[in-house]
């Protein structure tokens, strides 16, 4: 693949994070927006969300290390395979936090639901649905490392999956961190 | 060496990877959806003419549509505004418009063999056909299609039981735009990659014709904004389908309460806003990229301040992000920030009128060829400036509430957007058309259907501006049953003459576009003497656009009437001469 082809596709995926980006900013605005009007729960944050941030950093970290790897020609198997774990690892975590979050009364929808509920399962679910293209493109790297196609001047599919890894765990992290503190 | 390989009729015609192929499906699928959507408003305005009367029309309507009587039913009325509304500002003037002609123009004018994934370009037509097809069969559903404006504001858009159309209508609705999203995403991120990377050697940014910055600039805004749509949408998924209260508070429906509480109205037009001025710009642009191409060729004369065009077409793209709420001083903004609006707007009219400027400086004194693709840049130039000066009476907060929800608003965005987009793309199609199909259209009819179109379309919206300002809401099935409109009514039957004459003149294009294509006369490589690169590709289509090497630039686009040159135009493939300064 050419250099022009491999740059092209790099920037395809950035324009794409770019679009993500405003999609969230969307909603995020809105909760500002919503958050100001009054008629707003007040609830705490389940701690299982806590856990799924750690989880989330710690499989980039992953990822960072694996890209090393591919540098000194060592096999990223192991480091893709723990990365895709912890994910799915991740999305359980999501799943016992809505759990919890039922536990403590706070609804998605219905009588006694409140917007600001709504809106957090809104946010996480939509974050979950674009983790699992993410999921997706590990799983497609993994076979790929297994196949022992990376090379160290040819990793692109590690590229675009990786950097879409890092950006879902950098989205997840400001979407913690706003719906814990704001 | 040129990507043309063997293409069987299905790879060629149907699951097209050929960027030019892919353009052809946009615009004519965009045709065929911009005579729909014509025929609505010819349905309509004939409803407006004759309140309650039956009409030889309504024919063409599912039979449910029209009562006993023979009169269009008013929730169909408002079903058909609505359809109208959609189907020109997202099928027409967005798909059809930057869809054929970013897809059309990219390559050819920046030198690429196609986009920087072909596949994904057929994709986005792909979604954007089902997507026509979900919104076409939403139009036969029990119910009727979406009838509470194209804005979908809730609640009529967010309780299934609100009005007919506010059911599985509606439900299409969503269905269909999000698909649209999907397509025009997958558009705008190839059109941003394919100008950024594959530009020929020689193409410098600074060389690029005035058409690819313009779509360039589309193409972000697109892939800012709807996104956000996309969002706006899904709370209004949650709120009809799962029971949420995003934008629902405190209703009433047959005496009884429904639970949703503390939800918020406003929340959704801040949301849907903040796409729905940026859409404006991705229709207007493409437009006046186009138009600045056509009048450069047809003055013969180098675009006038080249570099303050794509200036002010970034500051344009730039602007259209912070004014939304001018949509919005009815709502209870707070003042001081609906003045803070105000002052964003206006500063729009800046690079607007530098555009127009610009626009007016190279037809100086040039050496006018009054093609009909010229006729039609020009009108779009006169159609911005005469919707631009309502737009400084909109714009204002202070003014705005006197008028708001008019047809003095009806008036001020067809000209402004809607003219001036129709005629920068019909200017277009008049223009590439050669480069299309190879063939060159009927000029007499080109003169005839331009200069029809042109006085019907003011014919139209001209006096509505009379009738905002004499108080006469938008939307209203009638206005009979209020007096003070009663001597309004000759002034709605003369917009409905002209809408219906100017229905009728566009079959002078369409018999024009059809026939041309099999019996116009062939055209040669370079039919208007062009300086860009699309008009050094063979008549012929191939895939990969250049037989051979691609082309080397060496000039930017616009070196008409060079002092010392042999002829008024130079191809950008034509290296400098000696001591030859560049533009």
């Amino acid at each position: 693949m050419n250099l022009i082809k491999k740059k092209s596709l790099k920037q395809l995926l950035w324009i794409g994070i770019g679009a993500i980006v405003m999609f969230f900013a969307g909603l995020t605005s809105a909760y500002i927006v919503r958050k100001a009007e009054g008629n707003w729960l007040e609830f705490i944050l389940p701690d299982w969300f806590l856990y799924s941030t750690v989880t989330i950093v710690f499989s980039s970290i992953l990822l960072i290390v694996a890209r090393s790897y591919i540098n000194q020609e060592k096999s990223i198997v192991r480091l893709v395979l723990t990365t895709l774990i912890l994910g799915i690892l991740f999305s359980y975590f999501q799943f016992r936090g809505w759990q919890e979050l039922i536990i403590q009364g706070v609804f998605l929808t219905g009588i006694g639901s409140n917007v600001a509920g709504s809106f957090l399962y809104v946010i996480t679910l939509s974050h979950l649905v674009h983790l699992l293209g993410g999921l997706i493109a590990l799983l497609v790297t993994l076979i790929n490392a297994i196949r022992g196609k990376y090379t160290s001047n040819n990793y692109l599919g590690f590229e675009l999956a990786s950097n879409y890894w890092h950006f879902l765990g950098l989205l997840w992290v400001y979407l913690f961190f706003f719906l814990k503190f704001f | 060496m040129s990507d043309h390989h063997k293409e069987t009729f299905i790879t060629k015609y149907i699951f097209s990877m050929d960027h030019k192929m892919i353009a052809k499906q946009f615009l004519i699928t965009g045709m065929l959806m911009a005579v729909l959507g014509m025929l609505m408003s010819a349905v309509f305005r004939v409803q407006l003419a004759n309140p309650g009367e039956s009409s030889i029309l309504y024919h063409l309507l599912p039979g449910t549509w029209v009562n006993e009587m023979g009169a269009l039913n008013p929730d169909k009325y408002l079903a058909l505004v609505t359809m109208h509304g959609t189907i020109l500002v997202f099928w027409v003037l967005t798909a059809g418009l930057s869809g054929t002609f970013a897809n059309f123009l990219i390559p050819l004018q920046i030198g690429a063999r196609d986009m920087a994934s072909g596949f994904l370009n057929m994709l986005s037509y792909w979604f954007f056909f089902i997507a026509t097809v979900v919104l076409i069969s939403s139009i036969y559903v029990q119910g009727g299609p979406a009838s509470g404006g194209w804005t979908i504001y809730p609640p009529l858009s967010a309780l299934p039981q609100a009005i007919p159309g506010s059911g599985t209508g509606m439900t299409l609705w969503l269905v269909s735009i999000t698909l649209f999203v999907v397509g025009s995403l997958l558009g705008g991120l190839n059109y941003i990659v394919t100008i950024l990377n594959l530009r020929t050697k020689g193409m410098s940014m600074k060389r690029l014709p005035l058409t690819v910055w313009a779509l360039l600039v589309t193409a972000i805004l697109g892939v800012l904004s709807f996104p956000v749509l996309l969002s706006c949408g899904l709370l209004l998924i949650f709120d009809r389908s799962f029971g949420t209260s995003f934008y629902l508070s405190d209703i009433i429906v047959g005496g009884e309460m429904l639970h949703n509480m503390g939800g918020s109205p406003v929340l959704f037009e801040h949301l849907f806003w903040f796409l729905g001025h940026p859409e404006v710009y991705i229709i207007l642009l493409p437009a006046l990229g186009i138009i600045s191409e056509v009048i450069s060729v047809n003055a013969r004369k180098p675009i006038f301040g080249y570099k303050a065009m794509v200036v002010s077409i970034l500051v344009i793209g730039f602007l259209s992000f912070i004014v939304w709420g001018h949509h919005m001083f009815m709502t209870g903004m707070n003042p001081f920030l609906g003045s803070v609006f105000t002052f964003t707007t206006l500063l729009i009219a800046i690079p607007s009128a530098v555009k127009v400027f610009n626009y007016l400086a190279t037809l100086w004194r040039a050496n006018i060829r009054f093609t009909p693709a010229m006729l039609f840049a020009i009108a779009g130039v006169s159609a911005f400036i005469t919707g631009g000066l309502t737009g400084l009476i909109l714009g204002d907060s202070a003014l705005d509430i006197n008028v708001h929800d008019t047809y003095f608003v009806v008036g001020h965005f067809h000209i402004v957007m809607g003219l001036s987009a129709i005629y920068g793309m019909l200017a277009g199609v008049y223009h590439w058309f050669p480069k299309m199909y190879g063939k060159m259209m009927n000029k007499n009819l080109g003169y005839l259907h331009f200069w029809t179109t042109f006085i019907c379309a003011y014919g139209v919206f001209f006096p509505m501006h009379f009738l905002g300002l004499a108080g006469l809401p938008r939307r209203y099935y009638t206005n009979t049953a209020f007096p003070m409109f009663d001597g309004l009514s000759d002034i709605n039957d003369i917009i409905t003459f002209f809408a219906l004459a100017g229905a009728v003149a566009q079959t002078i294009f369409l018999f024009n576009f059809f026939y041309s294509i099999f019996k116009g006369t062939k055209a040669s490589k370079n039919p208007w003497k062009s300086n860009s690169l699309e008009w050094t590709t063979p008549i012929e289509r191939i895939h990969g656009n250049w037989p051979g090497e691609l082309p080397t630039v060496h000039r930017w686009a616009y070196d008409y009437s060079k002092p010392g040159a042999e002829e008024d135009y130079i191809l950008q493939t034509e290296p400098l001469k000696e001591r030859e300064i560049e533009h």
